[in-house]
């Protein structure tokens, strides 16, 4: 068992499509403990969101999981049954959104959404939730009273999200999810929500899986952080790891590619394009775009290897073998 | 010579290669077309209809519009396949020949309905305030008639014939078409790109039919395709009640109407060009339901 | 009292440049959207853009930085007369742009582009990629298809592309490959200006730097100048010349880069400083952040539109409206009590 909360095992997720099977997650490797903040750091289409809804249980057709599994609290979720399913999501994983305003269902008051999850995790009426409802509004630094009567599109996009925070961790889950939960904030509303969601889950002790884009926010929210590129965790290590010793080549890449205040440097992008999973590169996916690229490389892809304690990298240029070739 | 041929070869294997592309969109949409069960039947019927329409002159055994009074009256049989009509002509030659007239009033009223539609839709909805208003206050004038009253006024006022019940049809057919394309261009006049083509430095005429109105034609062509069921419905009933096209011209709707009185002794009169038009329609419907289904982005990638 | 800022040399990057000459000059531009609301439909206006003056020397970068709401958008488009001011001048060598007829205007487009903030939606989806960049060349050129299609072969190199792209639809196409191709349509015209609207937002940080670095090198060659409208200051400090800082339809502080970010004078300036996330997991120190929400530009408030987000708002903030006033050389403030060492 290497993460005693979740545990991601050779997750592979495809998707049946007109222009064939999307290879969406390539045995993704993903792990984590209580209480622990775990960023998923990425680009676009890398498979950061399949991977999230794969942990929640919420991979429909067209989409499948052909293999692997996903252990949560040491129990598969393959073999878990429709209703310990809904459980689980109802009170053990919970999940906010990039788009906190079309999350909410838009003929709800506000007030109604809130006292609906907290009834479903604690088990009670919706009446006996109000007290509670109130509570948790101001917990998320909102006008309580006020915004318990309104409708979502009267808030703003930040009090959105701070009624999709009160929503989620009404029934104090073991695991949140935040899917780029600030990607569609202003800065000084991103800040502010950060700070919020900082505070709460320390006093609250959830873990929380922060799948963002932006490597400030996760450098700033986050314990542990994986890289996830094409389908794949390549690398896995504590913040600090990664953003000062990065081993996977993309990682780098990555780190070289963002913008910093106060720094003259010139930026260097990854060249190349992101692989079309359908026809995904054979062996490592990112060894088109890798500067390092061995013959290796394109036969298979690398396992995911601890290369220093506690930092996990999915490249040859850290196995025995590899380091030999590239000498 | 021979490096001639070559080269040529190669231009056409460029040629190919370069509208790559537009050979992918189109197997895509041929995919989609074999997987929409409504569009594959409404193509079939569709495509019967034509094909009868065009080899009409080859397929009649008789002649649809001269009498032939010795053989008035006579039920279905193997020499008069859906029999004859009182004046002893073979129904199933009108009938036959009867597609070529429906085709010819879809078509044109399709062109003319569909066009000026299209057209004063874009204007309207490309310049807006004032042009719009103007046009959008013509289009409720004629929507607020039942369109069969008003097609049976201008039928009625212009005198039965077969021009004049396309221009009847097409004059009430035109401001579903105009509405379409008129909310299509005020979506596809705020989109970036045309933005972008301004900022280029094109004309308004320019933006309005180079860039918006191709935009604009895919919604109307599947609404001109689910018309053309009505249309053939209103040419009927105009021929049905005697404005429509004259007799002897073997349209549909009035050898529907001629059959009226010998319904109950001789039904075939009526019957058999009831369920032409009865079949062609549904094929119409059929086909737009499905040509809906495929132009609609969400199946689409 | 603004000419100070184009007389202005540059601090730092290149010291051996002198740059004297304005290319654009913006006066008092407004520009109010008129819009609805309420029980009784009345007419309120929506202040996009409300008293903005600016100049943007030649071959420099001017960024323009602000959030939503800002009114950085509406700048962007009314500068090039894509939205026609409320009212103010844009001056642009000389001619006052606000004046000239709608049938000229289409020809000075050719020297002032955009390349907008969504790669998605800028490009025609029925267009073959030589028809989208060729268009503007069949406007002013008048060239035959030949021509055309060999200086768009040509541009297309110019942005990192290849001349086998010239017949494909923009959807097979990534998102930053698009954002060239958008390049592509704006230079083939032989601009002096372009207004770069966010043009990174919609896409990944890898991609980013790439553009961004194309964005650089095409500046370069082609003596272009840019007007960069972005919401994120890492962005700006790695393109820019000038920097405006705006906030509900004003700008709050503007003068070169050194000026607006080792020498910040606007509270809301350095508060948007803080709130930018530091890619740096050992920066870990508690920030002073704005607090609250934006409040919407319809009714924006009294006195410093800021005043109710900033913490050290006093009486007079409310009440009364700050001056843009030049606190140094070229570098200017909107606010009561700005922060001067």
């Amino acid at each position: 068992m290497r993460g005693d909360l979740l545990d991601v095992r050779e997750l592979k997720v495809v998707f049946y499509t007109y222009r064939g099977i999307i290879k969406a997650l390539n045995g993704v490797e993903l792990w984590m403990n209580h209480e622990e903040r775990l960023g998923l750091i990425g680009e676009t289409g890398c498979g950061k969101s399949v991977t999230s809804l794969s942990i929640m249980g919420l991979i429909e057709q067209p989409g499948e999981i052909i293999s692997g599994d996903v252990y949560f609290e040491g129990k598969s979720m393959q073999k878990m049954s429709m209703e310990e399913l809904h459980d689980m999501r109802g009170k053990k994983i919970s999940m906010i959104f990039q788009e906190p305003v079309s999350a909410l269902n838009p003929v709800m008051r506000i007030g109604f959404q809130v006292a609906e999850s907290i009834s479903r995790a604690k088990d009670i009426k919706i009446k006996e939730a109000y007290p509670e409802v109130l509570k948790m509004l101001e917990l998320v630094g909102l006008d309580s009273k006020r915004t318990a009567s309104l409708y979502p599109h009267e808030l703003s996009g930040g009090m959105a999200q701070r009624a999709m925070i009160a929503m989620a961790l009404s029934s104090n889950p073991k695991l949140l999810i935040a899917d780029e939960p600030t990607s569609a904030l202003d800065v000084t509303i991103q800040a502010q929500i950060m700070e919020l969601l900082d505070e709460l889950v320390r006093e609250m002790g959830n873990a929380v899986i922060l799948i963002t884009h932006d490597m400030g926010v996760a450098a700033e929210f986050c314990d542990k952080i994986a890289v996830m590129y094409a389908g794949n965790v390549v690398e896995r290590a504590s913040t600090v790891d990664i953003f000062e010793e990065p081993l996977h080549p993309y990682t780098k890449g990555l780190l070289k590619a963002v913008p910093k205040i106060g720094q003259s440097k010139e930026l260097v992008g990854i060249t190349g394009t992101v692989p079309d999973l359908v026809n995904p590169p054979t062996g490592c996916r990112f060894h088109p775009r890798c500067p390092y690229a061995m013959n290796k490389c394109s036969q298979k892809m690398p396992p995911l290897i601890e290369a220093k304690p506690g930092h996990h990298v999915a490249c040859y240029l850290y196995t025995q073998e590899g380091e030999h070739n590239a000498n | 010579m021979k490096s001639i041929t070559i080269e040529k070869r190669g231009k056409l294997r460029d040629f190919i290669a370069r509208r790559k592309p537009i050979i992918e969109d189109w197997k895509h949409t041929l995919y989609l077309w074999k997987s929409t069960k409504l569009a594959m039947i409404g193509t079939v019927i569709i495509v019967i209809f034509i094909l009868i329409a065009i080899f009409a002159p080859i397929i009649v055994p008789y002649d649809p519009i001269s009498s032939n009074m010795s053989a008035r009256l006579q039920p279905p049989s193997w020499d008069h396949l859906f029999g004859t009509d009182q004046f002893g002509r073979d129904i199933f030659s009108r009938v036959i020949v009867g597609s070529r007239i429906e085709l010819w009033i879809i078509f044109l009223v399709s062109l003319i309905s569909g066009g000026l539609g299209t057209f004063l839709g874009v204007v309207a909805g490309y310049f807006g305030k004032f042009v719009d208003e103007i046009i959008m206050r013509i289009t409720d004038m004629f929507l607020a008639f039942p369109s069969l009253v008003l097609a049976m006024a201008f039928a009625a006022a212009l005198g039965p014939s077969l021009t004049n019940t396309i221009i009847a049809i097409s004059v009430v057919g035109w401001t579903v078409f105009a509405r379409l394309a008129r909310a299509e261009a005020m979506k596809i006049k705020k989109q970036p790109y045309i933005e972008a083509i301004r900022a280029v430095g094109a004309g308004n005429s320019r933006i309005m039919f180079l860039h918006v109105l191709p935009m604009c034609l895919s919604p109307v062509l599947v609404q001109l395709t689910l018309r053309m069921g009505t249309i053939i419905l209103t040419a009927a009933g105009l021929g049905f009640l005697g404005l429509g096209v004259r007799p002897p011209l073997p349209e549909w709707g009035s050898m529907v109407s001629d059959g009226r009185s010998y319904l109950v002794a001789q039904w075939w009169i009526s019957t058999f060009p009831g369920i032409a038009i009865a079949f062609v329609v549904l094929g119409f419907n059929f086909l737009g339901d499905g040509i809906r289904d495929i132009m609609d982005p969400r199946l689409r990638r | 009292m603004l000419l100070a800022i184009s007389t202005l040399k540059k601090v730092n990057t290149m010291p051996t440049e002198v740059k004297t000459e304005t290319l654009l000059s913006v006066e008092n531009l407004k520009k109010y959207f008129p819009v609805k609301r309420g029980a009784f439909r009345r007419l309120l206006y929506v202040r996009a853009v409300d008293d903005v003056t600016f100049q943007v020397p030649k071959e420099s970068v001017f960024a323009v930085v602000g959030e939503s709401g800002s009114g950085k958008t509406t700048l962007g488009r009314t500068v090039l007369r894509l939205i026609e001011p409320t009212s103010g001048k844009i001056i642009y060598k000389n001619e006052d742009f606000t004046k000239i007829s709608l049938k000229s205007l289409r020809i000075f487009r050719r020297k002032m582009q955009i390349i907008s903030q969504d790669p998605y939606n800028s490009l025609h989806p029925r267009k073959l990629v030589k028809d989208i960049i060729g268009e503007g060349l069949k406007i002013h050129f008048h060239m035959s298809s030949n021509e055309i299609l060999d200086t768009v072969k040509e541009t297309l190199e110019r942005v990192g592309l290849r001349e086998e792209h010239m017949f494909r639809y923009p959807h097979e196409f990534s998102g930053g490959q698009r954002q060239r191709i958008a390049t592509a349509r704006a230079i083939v015209l032989k601009p002096e200006f372009l207004v770069l609207d966010e043009p990174t937002s919609a896409l990944d940080v890898s991609v980013q730097a790439i553009i961004l670095k194309m964005f650089k090198d095409l500046k370069s060659s082609l003596s272009l100048t840019y007007l960069f409208i972005t919401h994120d200051l890492a962005v700006v400090d790695y393109m820019s010349d000038y920097v405006a800082v705006m906030y509900l339809g004003q700008i709050m502080e503007m003068g070169t880069k050194e000026d607006v970010f080792n020498n910040t004078a606007h509270p809301y300036t350095i508060l948007l400083m803080n709130s930018i996330p530091v890619p740096d997991p050992r920066h870990k120190n508690k920030k002073m952040i704005p607090k609250g929400e934006i409040p919407s530009s319809i009714n924006p408030p009294s006195g410093c539109r800021f005043h109710t987000r900033c913490p050290y708002a006093k009486e007079v903030c409310k009440k009364e409206e700050p001056k843009f006033v030049k606190i140094s050389k070229g570098h200017f403030v909107k606010c009561h009590f700005p922060i001067i060492e």
